[in-house]
C-alpha cells in the first residue's frame, strides 16, 4: 500500500547529506513551510545550496536557517527586502554565496529540471549583467527568428520543501491562494519533494479536476497545525 | 508661465487614459500601482501580479488581509470574481509568451531607443534584486515606463544611452514622466504630449539632447 504520509516532520524530511541543495517553496512569507525549514534545521546539515525566491524575512524560517549557519550558497531572483536583515549582513560579511536569477528564469530553470529538460533558450536576461556565469563567462547566446535568446540550464535539488494546502495517501496536492507560487514546480524538480499540509483527506476526497500536483512529484506529506500566514517583505505604513 | 507638473495621481491618471478594453495588465511595485486607482469608466482590464493571479483586486480592509493573498509587493490583495491562482511557471510564461498586453514599470533611467534600466544602480556596496523586472521588460506585448523625468538632482532619466546596468535592450515603447509623454522608436525618441507651461525647447535642454 502507497501511503506517503509521514508521522513526523523529522520522518517526512529524512536524512539529509552536508553539501545538498534544497529549494524552499515561498515567495515573500506566501508558502514558505516554515515548519519543514525548522524541520531541515533540525538534521543539521549544512554547507547546503538554497533554492527560494527570496531570501529570509524577518527571523525565522529561511532567515534562521542563513543565520543558523547551514547555507553556503543561495540561488534567488529578489534577496534585498526591507525584513532581509539576516541575509544583508551574511552576504555583506563575504559568508554566503549569491546566484542572482530573474525570477522567470529561476522559473523556468526549476520547471526544466522537473521536466528534463536538458537547457533552455530564453530571452528575458538578453544583453544585461545577468547573461553572465559566475566564472565571468558569457552564456551562450543565439538568434532564432530574429530575437536573441541566452541558454540557461536547469536547477535541480535533492530536496524540495513545500507548503501545500491538502493531501492525501498518494501525494496528491491542493494549495491555497498565492501561497501556490512555486510550489507545485519544486515538487516536480527535487529528488525528494516534501510537503507540509494542514488538512490530510482520504484518497478521491479531492476532485481530480481540482488536483493540482499529482501524487507522483510528491515524496512525502506532514500534516502541520493550520497558523495564518504573517505578512512580510514590505514596508508598513505609519 | 509656470510649468505644471504631474502629481503622482494625475500622471496615473494620464497613463490609465492609454489602456484599453480586455488588455490584461501588469503594474510593476510602486508608482505604476497608483494606475489602477484611475481606469477610466467603461473599460474592464485583468490585473496580473507575478506571484500567480489573474483578476486582482483592491487591498482589503484594515484586519481582513489575508497573507497568502499578496501582491508582487507582498501586500494584502483581494481577488475578483473571475480572477484565477495558478503557479509560477504559468505565471512567467504569461509574460515570456507574450500574453500580456501591457505592463507598466518604474525605472532609473529609460533610452531613446527604449533600453531600461530599473534593477540596479551598480552601487558595488548595493544588494542586487531583480525578481521578474527582465521577464517583463522583455516579455510583455508593450512595457510603458512611468516616473518622474528627473533624479533628485535635477538630471534626466530619458538619456541617450543607460549608464546603469540594463533591464532590458529597446523594450520601453512609451515613456509616461511627470512634465511629458514619450514614444521610443529606433530612430530616437517621439514626444507625446507635454504639460501646460513647457516649452519644446526648455524639454530638450532638460533632456540634453533633440527630440524626432
Amino acid at each position: 500500500m502507497i501511503n506517503k504520509i509521514a508521522n513526523s516532520i523529522a520522518q517526512a524530511i529524512g536524512p539529509v547529506a552536508d553539501g545538498s541543495t534544497v529549494m524552499v517553496g515561498g515567495f515573500g512569507t506566501a508558502g514558505i513551510p516554515g515548519e519543514l525549514v525548522d524541520g531541515l534545521i533540525e538534521t543539521g546539515a549544512k554547507e547546503l545550496t538554497v533554492i527560494n525566491n527570496n531570501a529570509g524575512n524577518g527571523d525565522t524560517g529561511l532567515a534562521a536557517l542563513l543565520k543558523a549557519g547551514r547555507v553556503k550558497k543561495i540561488i534567488c531572483s529578489f534577496p534585498r527586502q526591507t525584513d532581509s536583515h539576516v541575509f544583508d549582513d551574511l552576504y555583506r560579511s563575504g559568508k554566503l554565496e549569491l546566484e542572482l536569477v530573474p525570477q522567470g528564469n529561476l522559473t523556468e530553470r526549476i520547471r526544466a529540471a522537473g521536466a528534463g529538460i536538458g537547457a533552455f533558450f530564453t530571452p528575458t536576461g538578453f544583453g544585461t549583467d545577468l547573461a553572465f556565469h559566475a566564472d565571468g563567462l558569457e552564456k551562450e547566446t543565439r538568434v532564432i527568428d530574429g530575437k536573441h535568446f541566452i541558454l540557461e540550464y536547469p536547477l535541480h535539488a535533492d530536496l524540495s520543501l513545500i507548503k501545500a494546502e491538502s493531501g492525501d495517501r498518494w501525494g496528491n496536492l491542493t494549495f491555497r491562494k498565492a501561497a501556490r507560487n512555486f510550489g507545485p514546480i519544486m515538487a516536480m524538480a527535487g529528488k525528494r519533494s516534501v510537503a507540509s499540509v494542514h488538512d490530510i483527506v482520504e484518497l478521491g476526497a479531492i476532485d481530480p479536476e481540482h488536483i493540482v500536483t499529482p501524487g507522483i512529484f510528491v515524496s512525502a506529506l506532514v500534516q502541520v497545525p493550520r497558523l495564518a500566514t504573517q505578512g512580510g517583505g514590505f514596508k508598513v505604513a505609519p | 508661465m509656470t510649468m505644471l507638473r504631474r502629481s503622482k495621481d494625475q500622471l496615473a491618471r494620464r497613463v490609465a487614459q492609454d489602456m484599453f478594453d480586455g488588455a490584461y495588465v501588469n503594474l510593476g511595485i510602486g508608482m505604476p500601482t497608483l494606475v489602477a486607482n484611475h481606469l477610466p469608466n467603461g473599460i474592464e482590464i485583468i490585473l496580473q501580479s507575478e506571484n500567480g493571479l489573474l483578476g486582482m483586486g483592491p487591498a482589503p480592509p484594515k484586519g481582513d488581509e489575508d497573507f497568502d493573498l499578496i501582491n508582487a509587493g507582498k501586500q494584502a490583495v483581494t481577488l475578483l470574481p473571475g480572477g484565477a491562482y495558478f503557479h509560477h511557471a504559468d505565471s512567467f510564461a504569461m509574460m515570456r509568451g507574450g500574453h500580456l498586453d501591457i505592463c507598466v514599470l518604474g525605472a532609473f533611467q529609460v533610452s531613446v531607443h527604449g533600453d531600461l534600466a530599473n534593477w540596479s544602480t551598480g552601487e558595488p556596496d548595493a544588494i542586487p534584486a531583480v525578481g521578474g523586472a527582465m521577464d517583463l521588460a522583455t516579455g510583455a506585448k508593450q512595457t510603458w515606463v512611468m516616473m518622474d523625468l528627473l533624479t533628485k538632482q535635477g538630471v534626466s532619466k530619458v538619456v541617450q544611452a543607460c549608464t546603469y546596468p540594463l533591464t532590458g535592450i529597446a523594450c520601453v515603447k512609451r515613456i509616461y514622466t511627470d512634465m511629458a509623454s514619450f514614444e521610443c522608436t529606433a530612430d530616437g525618441l517621439v514626444l507625446i504630449d507635454m504639460v501646460d507651461g513647457l516649452t519644446r525647447g526648455e524639454l530638450e535642454s532638460l533632456l540634453k539632447f533633440k527630440l524626432l
